[in-house]
């Protein structure tokens, strides 16, 4: 039987079908009501995999949203996201997902295991959401946040909390500096705090860097810079939940 | 029969529903209430008085934003619950209590006590708090002999060596009765559940015909063990044994057990390292010296992260964790409480050595926290 792992989490939902060997994967933004966007990220990787109508699925949901979801097993995004990362980056000794409204890291044994986790806090400081009310006030797309010329001069920001952070970049701008710079600013500060988040429980090996946000490769640079640790950013780091689902649904993790 | 065990646990959670009416009763009959909400009150003198000691509301959100009027936000919510039932005068026992009885524990109690003392009259003991050092033993044992004094005047009344021998050996009793209780945990398979376990800490904290209560635990206990040889086994209780340990919490740990014990975690609660629980059980009242003396080494003793240093705390945990066989280790500590915070990092390196799983959480009496909750522990014994 097909195994599917369907990762609803606060901004995204992930769908990967997994064949054995290859999968397929689609994407969707979560919006208000995470069971539909659940039921569209079945359907499209059923699509995609070109499965005959009516073939059986394993449904295996993570993710915040796990619970508004049919599926045959529920398992949290922590042991998800490990063997989704494992699969994608074997040799990694730790994980790092910043998402959109938290962040972890996981310690793995050798085989992929779950050995130790830390979540952020309560709140969304540095986060994807962070980010993102920081790239409308920049008047930036997301995409194009890390986008910042070499020679930039950095503007250290102070605040982590998305709220006095805002207030923060406003009375920059009003000094006159560099969007860039803010940009690289408000980076490092994330990159900052990811680093500390690793550190807390882990102090050698390659990190792979999962989420969201790993799709902004100069974050994972700085973060590269602040942890003096190799980090591995695997081209689909975003599907590493829906990844691990699948795979632990079809009992390879 | 387990419907004679749940009967009990039934009498014993409408006994703790009543405690206040107990209280109003006991009042008017004109025994002085003595509220108090710390563990290292020594209970013993108070009822050696002939006073009753009751553990003062502090576990709920309700009274908290009427507190945040004279306290700051970023409080522990512990001491913003307390200030504020008094303040609202919505904490029945401390509606009757004749005087409140608190310790310098932590920095945010003792100058919540300068305030809450312009409520209710307040004795309030200096603990010092370095554990088993002649110095603190000396000043800790002046403290309780103030205390004694106050207790007298208040209630007209002279503490004797013998009611305090008496007063101790009914303690030692309770206590003895609670860790009876506590080690069904002991047995090889599970018994009784975290929620039942902080059922009968209530009890044992809200009834006051002691007598009586210690007599209903030690019969349930009996009840348990004779089923259990009878080979009669729960179906209701699930694999991973969890310890508990962190803050003092009372009801509000309710929400931590529930989703522990919920089906997506699969786990079974299997003691509690907390005040009101093993923290205090574990250590008795030694009968055999000059009481007094007693009493100071018993409530020293109390590995509370106020103490400095407390590694006490870290051996009475790998004991219980051993005795109890846990599988990992769920330390619970509430917001802006900046002693069980810093301790957490010893603790987690402590149970390492031993190989024993260990989360902590900051948390606090809301059920905003509930999904993170749940995800946290969830992911925590997927990894067991």
């Amino acid at each position: 039987m097909a195994s599917v792992g369907i990762d609803i989490g606060s901004t995204a939902t992930k769908g990967v079908l997994w064949k054995g060997g290859c999968f397929e994967c689609y994407l969707t933004p979560t919006g208000w009501t995470p069971g539909e966007s659940a039921a569209k990220a079945l359907a499209q990787v059923r699509r995609r995999g070109r499965l005959p109508r009516g073939e059986e699925l394993h449904v295996t949901a993570t993710g915040y949203g796990r619970n508004v979801f049919q599926a045959d097993r529920r398992v949290t995004e922590i042991t998800c996201h490990a063997a989704g990362a494992h699969y994608l980056a074997p040799q990694a000794s730790t994980v790092l997902d910043i998402g959109g409204q938290d962040s972890k890291v996981i310690t793995l044994s050798p085989n992929g295991k779950v050995t130790d986790f830390l979540m952020n806090d309560k709140c969304a400081a540095g986060t994807g959401r962070f980010l993102q009310n920081m790239a409308v006030q920049l008047g930036c797309s997301l995409a194009d946040f890390g986008d910042i010329p070499e020679e930039t001069p950095f503007q250290l920001i102070n605040s982590m909390c998305a709220v006095f952070a805002e207030s923060e970049v406003i009375g920059l701008l009003a000094q006159g500096v560099a969007k860039e710079s803010i940009r690289l600013g408000l980076l490092d500060s994330v990159a900052q705090r990811a680093a500390n988040l690793v550190s807390r429980i882990s102090d050698h090996g390659d990190i792979c860097f999962t989420g969201g946000c790993a799709q902004n490769s100069l974050l994972g640079k700085l973060i590269e810079k602040k942890t003096g640790r190799h980090v591995i950013i695997p081209e689909r780091a975003q599907y590493a939940g829906a990844l691990g689902a699948a795979l632990i649904g079809a009992g390879r993790a | 029969m387990y419907n004679d065990i749940d009967k009990i646990f039934d009498e014993m959670r409408e006994a703790v529903r009543q405690g206040a009416v107990a209280i109003k009763e006991l009042k008017e009959a004109g025994r002085p209430v003595i509220g108090t909400y710390c563990t290292f009150t020594p209970w013993e003198l108070v009822n050696a008085a002939g006073g009753i000691s009751v553990s003062l509301c502090s576990t709920s959100e309700k009274p908290i934003a009427a507190a945040e009027k004279h306290l700051p936000r970023n409080l522990c919510p512990l001491i913003k619950s307390s200030y504020g039932f008094a303040l609202t005068d919505t904490c029945p026992y401390f509606h009757f209590c004749d005087m409140v009885v608190g310790e310098t524990t932590c920095d945010g109690k003792k100058k919540m006590y300068e305030l809450l003392g312009k409520l209710r009259p307040t004795h309030v003991m200096q603990l010092p708090q370095r554990r088993e050092h002649p110095m603190s033993l000396e000043l800790w044992k002046r403290e309780i002999i103030a205390l004694k004094e106050r207790l007298e005047e208040l209630c007209g009344t002279e503490i004797s060596d013998e009611k305090l021998a008496a007063s101790i050996s009914l303690r030692n009793a309770m206590h003895a009765a609670a860790l009876r209780f506590y080690d069904l945990s002991k047995l090889p398979d599970a018994v009784i559940t975290g929620k039942e376990i902080m059922l009968v800490s209530d009890y044992l904290k809200f009834t006051f015909d002691y007598e009586e209560s210690i007599a209903k635990v030690n019969e349930l206990v009996d009840k348990i063990v004779e089923n259990y040889i009878d080979g009669q086994r729960r179906q209701d209780i699930a694999a991973h044994r969890i310890l508990i340990t962190g803050c003092p919490m009372g009801k509000s740990l309710e929400k931590i057990v529930d989703v522990l014990e919920s089906p997506e975690c699969a786990s079974l609660v299997v003691g509690f390292e907390n005040c009101g629980n093993l923290k205090c059980s574990h250590y008795k009242v030694r009968e055999e010296i000059a009481p007094l003396d007693a009493l100071a080494e018993k409530y020293l003793s109390i590995p509370c992260s106020v103490m400095s240093p407390n590694s006490e705390r870290e051996e009475l945990l790998r004991h219980y964790v051993e005795r109890y066989r846990a599988d990992g280790v769920v330390d619970v500590i509430l917001q802006a409480c900046h002693t069980y915070n810093v301790e957490s990092y010893s603790i987690r390196q402590s149970l390492a050595e031993e190989g024993v799983p260990y989360i902590a959480v900051e948390t606090d009496y809301s059920q905003g926290d509930l999904g993170q909750l749940a995800t946290r522990f969830g992911a925590f014994t997927e990894m067991l």
